[in-house]
């Protein structure tokens, strides 16, 4: 390991070489839209540029994952490297990119075209760097893992495989030091209230669905949150109502539930949900509650050596660790008792405030820390044993 | 019109036919060409550095197709000049190329300059302000100059409407393309209006086409080039490449009347120096455009100069700078 460590301020050096071929997948894999559902143009591009690096198996699925494999010397140890394709921008919006000279801007450039220009240019980087590991590097770009799609393209990949994938390590644009080795527990769920066909609207306490949403809200909030298992609710967003005068029929809140511990998230997904029933009947109104996605918490731990050596790596490079529980595609390989890790390449680029913004020049040290890491793994410095 | 549209078959391509970058690049070594990129540019920092990586990664270090990139500026008051030095592009003020010639600003001037400047047997010129840029505007251009020889000069045209149900669809150019430049084109080179967008920013020409060619400085440059080169070498040194999308600034109406009144005094010279009309008077060079302040309606008046440079081949530097001599294109 101490070699590796010693290594690195050259290392990055020698990344400054490999920018242009970065910021290029960076900013075409970004101004290709990529809603969840709708990753081809992305997948596409990838595989593409899979093949030109003469990988092997440079293939989709039928969940639409883009995947190739850089084969290693020995290839007795298999590690997925993973970004996801998918960004929370509708592909109606203009997704042109801008490269200034410290950092580069447009929608969806933090998360997470930058992860996938990473993994996009992951083969070059290599080859550049004449680094060869004994590993087989399987990369990949997973399709529908955002909102409802639910990790489906690495859950998909990780079930049906047949490669024995060693260890994972998903890739994330932001942040530089992000290290994230366990999944808190998690469920998404949409509340959706609607007032039905043949409401009598002169009932006392007749009100339309944004009232009715409102005061599950306020009880959702009178839930007493524990501090110990750390757990949380999220309001995430409200959909209701079409213009003055007329009152809202339908009212749809997005709601998240986390917590470390798993038998709290279903205990508070019961209270919500009895909530939501008792508010319904009480208002004569209709309610669905709709899970739409699920996290299982877990990880390895934090004296793992694949965490302790993406630390040093990290303090060598003068990066502060983040240690953050993730709900991305760690979660996947948490299911699957792989062992893995997220890391982030570069941070906010606070200064451009107008759109979404990297920063270029950190990304020499999330790409040092990536490639030492991957290093290390091959090694074997981040088994258990 | 047969011959149009056998031309129009035989001439235009779509850049999808070029996309093997290692093919083009052997046939580039195999022929021992050399190919420059030149940006003119003035005021484009936001946009010049992605264009600037783009076109290095794609086209330098991944498939050596291009042996320079220049950007050469006309006094950008922004740092369009240090940006594109950051991405490692080569940069030039356009004043500081031949510097004992009367300073001239345009468009045109850059483009001219470059031919001294840079050092390709082709030149392909790009436009700094296009938002959605691809290394296809550049392969695109320069693949039917390297596969044919007989053809000299490709122009881009860009062919994706926003929607269309199926079948016929009007293809062409912008607007004063269409209301000004292809009826003219029809009236007086009928062949020439086969080009589907004249006055696009990008195309890539042979040098020995390029240094026989006098550069209006301002809006009638691609103008001038299509009718000389025509008149010169005829339909067959022409070819177009469908290159898809551009997206850039969109000009006002108002923009594009300056525009017009530039190109229309480099058509009616083109037509008096081939003796195609020759009753034309001196021409005003005033345009008049109106504003309304309330209720009042106020003239603007705006001198529109097309200064031209002369062809490139006889200036002393540049036969110097080639090791030619003068006689050499006697």
């Amino acid at each position: 390991m101490y070699e590796i460590l010693n290594s690195l301020p050259g290392l990055q050096e020698n990344l400054r070489e490999i920018r242009d071929i970065l910021l290029t997948n960076l900013v075409m894999l970004g101004e290709i839209p990529s809603p969840t559902f709708k990753e081809q143009g992305r997948m596409n591009f990838l595989v593409n540029r899979f093949n030109q690096y003469n990988l092997l198996n440079c293939s989709t699925d039928e969940k639409g994952n883009g995947l190739g494999i850089l084969p290693g010397q020995k290839g007795e140890r298999n590690i997925l490297i993973v970004a996801h394709l998918d960004s929370e921008y509708d592909e109606k919006i203009d997704h042109t990119i801008s490269i200034q000279p410290n950092s580069v801007s447009g929608p969806g450039i933090a998360d997470n075209a930058l992860g996938l220009a990473v993994v996009a240019s992951l083969p070059y980087i290599m080859d550049k760097l004449r680094i060869k590991l004994n590993a087989n590097l399987v990369l990949m770009g997973s399709a529908r893992s955002q909102g409802t799609g639910n990790l489906e393209g690495i859950r998909f990949f990780l079930k049906n495989t047949d490669i024995n994938i060693s260890t994972g390590i998903s890739v994330e644009g932001v942040r530089l030091g992000r290290l994230s080795n366990s999944s808190v527990g998690m469920v998404r769920c949409e509340i959706h209230y609607w007032v039905p066909e043949g409401y009598d609207w002169t009932q006392f306490g007749a009100v339309g669905s944004i009232v009715t949403l409102n005061e599950f809200i306020n009880r959702v909030l009178e839930i007493p949150i524990p501090n110990r298992p750390s757990t949380n609710i999220i309001f995430s967003s409200i959909t209701s109502g079409l213009g003055f005068s007329k009152v809202s029929t339908k009212a749809e809140l997005k709601l998240e539930i986390q917590s470390e511990s798993e038998e709290m998230v279903e205990q508070l997904l019961k209270k919500i949900n009895n909530i939501a029933v008792e508010i319904a009947s009480k208002r004569s109104s209709g309610v669905i509650v709709k899970v739409i996605a699920r996290r299982k918490p877990g990880g390895i731990e934090f004296s793992h050596p694949l965490v302790a050596n993406a630390i040093k790596i990290m303090e060598k490079l003068d990066i502060k660790p983040r240690i953050t529980p993730s709900m991305s595609e760690l979660s996947a390989f948490i299911d699957k008792d792989i062992p893995a890790l997220t890391l982030g390449i570069s941070d906010i680029d606070t200064v451009e405030k107008a759109t979404e913004s990297v920063k270029i020049e950190p990304m020499y040290k999330g790409l040092a820390q990536l490639i030492s890491l991957l290093t290390a793994i091959d090694r074997g410095y981040c088994d258990r044993n | 019109m047969i011959e149009i549209n056998k031309w129009i078959k035989k001439n235009t391509f779509h850049h999808s036919a070029f996309e093997d970058l290692e093919k083009l690049v052997e046939e580039k070594n195999r022929q021992n060409l050399t190919i420059s990129l030149c940006i003119p540019t003035l005021n484009e920092a936001k946009t010049i550095g992605k264009e600037i990586v783009l076109f290095r990664s794609e086209l330098m270090v991944r498939f050596p197709l291009l042996d320079e990139i220049a950007v050469i500026d006309s006094g950008s008051a922004d740092n369009t000049l240090e940006v594109a030095k950051s991405f490692g592009a080569d940069t030039y003020l356009a004043s500081e190329i031949l510097p004992d010639l009367e300073n001239k600003k345009g468009k045109g001037e850059n483009l001219w300059k470059a031919i001294y400047q840079l050092k390709g047997d082709i030149i392909v010129y790009i436009d700094a302000d296009i938002k959605n840029i691809h290394p296809r505007f550049v392969y695109g251009l320069v693949a039917p100059l390297v596969y044919n020889k007989t053809i000299k000069y490709v122009k881009a045209f860009y062919d994706r409407p926003l929607a269309f149900s199926e079948g016929i669809r009007p293809s062409g150019g912008g607007r004063v393309t269409e209301i000004l430049i292809r009826p003219l084109f029809s009236l007086f080179f009928p062949e020439l209006s086969s080009i589907i967008q004249p006055l696009s920013g990008e195309y890539a020409v042979r040098r020995e086409v390029l240094e026989k060619l006098s550069f209006p400085i301002g809006y009638g440059v691609e103008t001038a080039h299509i009718i000389d080169v025509y008149r010169e070498y005829g339909m067959e040194a022409f070819a177009q490449t469908d290159l898809d999308q551009r997206v850039h600034r969109n000009q006002e109406t108002i923009s594009l009347g300056k525009m017009a009144f530039g190109i229309l005094q480099t058509f009616l010279n083109r037509m008096k120096s081939y003796g195609m009309m020759t009753d034309i008077p001196e021409m005003s060079t005033i345009l008049r455009q109106f504003q309304a302040r309330d209720e009042i309606f106020e003239s603007i008046e705006l001198e529109i100069v097309e200064e031209e440079r002369p062809p490139m081949i006889p200036v002393p530097e540049y036969l110097k700078k080639r090791g030619k001599n003068d006689t050499t294109y006697t």
